[in-house]
């Protein structure tokens, strides 16, 4: 079985952001990298797949400027036996049918069974490449998975809708998997695999030989939300702010009377 | 701007998430229509036409149908806009329509500026306005970004659509969440536990000052996605939405999803080491610390009272 993986490179969440010069995306200096979140739990998919059928090659796709490598050789890392790098030092621009189009580009004629992306990236979150890609690939496509299994051919996965609610849903292969948080367990790559995926194949492509869609939209501004006032901050020594709390508990509420 | 708006139908009911449609319609101003895979039965207060499908016939799940019944829909209401609720319906058939549409899609709008789509970014750290190059969009929209002050009332012109297009996924049914245990909606005092707390020993500690609090303990989704905490105590869009008196949020940055289960609270005190967390937003007091050390201490103050 042929399986592709595409991942995202993204700063870690907690990162002190700036809008860069242009004022169209955030300043992509001083920022701490690592692979989208939703994305592990793609790569770890895939991986317990070939782990359960055994005869299966997977291919991890990530686009972005050279940085990227490093995120990707954590997916080799993981288990993922080749890597796809398309190098894009404008990737952060493209809107999501530009992304979907590299992609389509990249897999239409190499046979995928199966391909695995993220439900959303943690920054951009528009949710929509992993759902593009399978309609311009015309493959079944289910999005936000949290359970998934292969089981005589077919794939059997439970989406998560709102409020708790499972929707149970199978398909036939070949099709497109978006993954949800919680859908398994990301391993973390061990030092000998670690040491395995730098003699793994990682090829670059540029962008360019891919690109084969118009950009649709462009962000006209990026900035800071306004603060909508907030509370109260409280800062100091940790025994100073418990008495602070206890006493604005005392005053503003009922709960310690 | 001409609308179309595509409302929710899930398990023979009529979604909550149509009003916020409706309010964005009004908002936005202009013509619009309705599309709704549902039931005769049970109609959206919606004053306008409505293109109904039949859920009984067309699938609760089925996306590859409903795309190809908005296609229709479409073609005959020409709309500047194809709204959809950014949820897991429509952050599932939106793309699906872009695609077909070739139009430029935004997914999660909280505001409409200058006629600019404002979406959030990194986890609402950051915000951008959307320029949209297509003659046609889509837009997904936020839980909650657009709300009526006012009940919705109404009732439509029902027009029936029909498809011959067939699936391309096979729905099997619903999977209920699982009862019994703790119920948070009750409770009038919780506190949560975020990824903050670090390892699954610390829960510990948030159920320690809970219990002194005489209330309940509570987890943002990544904590109970880790198995530290189980899934009937996640606060959220996927897990409970609760109103407590008193809500104390432990180590959680504020994802919109947590948010939106929480936010109603009556008082609410965060207890967070970046003052630039989203949960900051809502707080009415932010305690900026490491609740490592902090919540301990405050546990003891409060057994001492």
């Amino acid at each position: 079985m042929k399986i592709l993986v595409c991942i995202k490179q993204v700063p870690d969440m907690e990162s002190k952001f700036k809008v860069n010069g242009e004022g169209n995306w955030y300043d992509s200096s001083d920022l701490a990298w690592r692979m989208n979140e939703y994305d592990e739990y793609g790569v770890e998919q895939a991986v317990q797949l070939k782990e359960q059928i055994g005869d299966a090659d997977l291919t991890v796709l990530c686009i972005g400027p050279d940085r990227v490598k490093e995120t990707m050789k954590k997916a080799l890392a993981m288990g993922c036996d080749r890597g796809a790098h398309i190098a894009d030092d404008a990737s952060y621009g493209r809107d999501p049918m530009e992304i979907a189009g590299i992609i389509v580009e990249f897999a239409k004629d190499k046979g995928f069974d199966l391909i695995f992306t993220g439900m959303q990236s943690q920054d951009r979150a528009s949710g929509q490449v992993g759902v593009l890609v399978a309609e311009m690939l015309a493959l079944p496509c289910v999005t936000t998975i949290i359970d998934f299994a292969f089981v005589d051919g077919e794939i059997q996965v439970k989406r998560e809708l709102e409020g708790g609610i499972k929707a149970k849903v199978k398909t036939t292969i070949p099709a497109l998997i978006t993954c949800q948080l919680g859908l398994n367990t990301p391993r973390y790559p061990t030092l000998p695999n670690i040491m395995k995926a730098k003699k793994k194949e990682l090829l670059s492509i540029p962008a360019a030989d891919l690109l084969s869609v118009d950009t649709r939209q462009e962000t006209a501004a990026m900035y800071f939300p306004e603060k909508k006032g907030g509370g109260r901050v409280l800062e100091g020594e940790n025994t100073d702010l418990a008495d602070q709390l206890i006493q604005i508990l005392k005053e503003k509420t009922s709960v310690l009377a | 701007m001409k609308t179309l708006l595509v409302g929710e139908y899930r398990d023979a009911k009529l979604l909550g998430c149509n009003y916020d449609l409706i309010a964005f319609a009004e908002k936005i101003g202009g013509e619009s229509a309705m599309f709704l895979v549902g039931s005769e039965s049970e109609l959206p207060p919606f004053d306008g036409p409505l293109y109904l499908a039949d859920a009984s016939e067309y699938g609760e799940y089925n996306p590859a149908v409903h795309r190809d019944l908005l296609v229709q829909v479409v073609e005959k209401e020409q709309p500047d806009v194809v709204v959809f609720s950014h949820s897991s319906y429509g952050w599932d058939l939106a793309p699906r329509l872009a695609y077909t549409m070739q139009a430029a899609q935004v997914s999660e709008v909280v505001d409409v500026v200058d006629s600019m789509p404002v979406v959030p970014v990194c986890n609402s750290k950051l915000r951008r306005n959307v320029k949209v190059h297509t003659a046609k969009a889509i837009y997904t929209l936020q839980a909650g970004a657009f709300t009526s002050s006012r009940e919705p009332s109404g009732s439509p012109t029902v027009e029936k659509i029909t498809t011959d297009s067939s699936a391309t996924v096979i729905f099997e049914g619903y999977e209920e969440a699982e009862k019994g245990g703790v119920d948070l909606t009750k409770s009038e005092i919780i506190v949560s536990a975020g990824r903050g707390i670090g390892k699954p020993e610390n829960v510990e500690m948030i159920a320690a000052l809970a219990q002194v609090l005489k209330g309940e303990y509570g987890a943002s989704r990544p904590v109970v996605d880790a198995e530290w905490v189980e899934h009937n105590r996640q606060v959220g869009t996927t897990g409970q939405v609760v109103s407590p008196k008193l809500y104390i949020a432990c180590g959680i940055s504020g994802a919109i999803q947590h948010l939106a289960g929480m936010k109603k609270a009556e008082f609410i005190i965060a207890i967070n080491t970046d003052k630039d967390a989203p949960i900051a937003e809502v707080a009415d007091i932010l305690v900026v610390a490491d609740l490592k050390q902090f919540v301990p201490a405050l546990t003891e103050k409060l057994q001492a009272l």
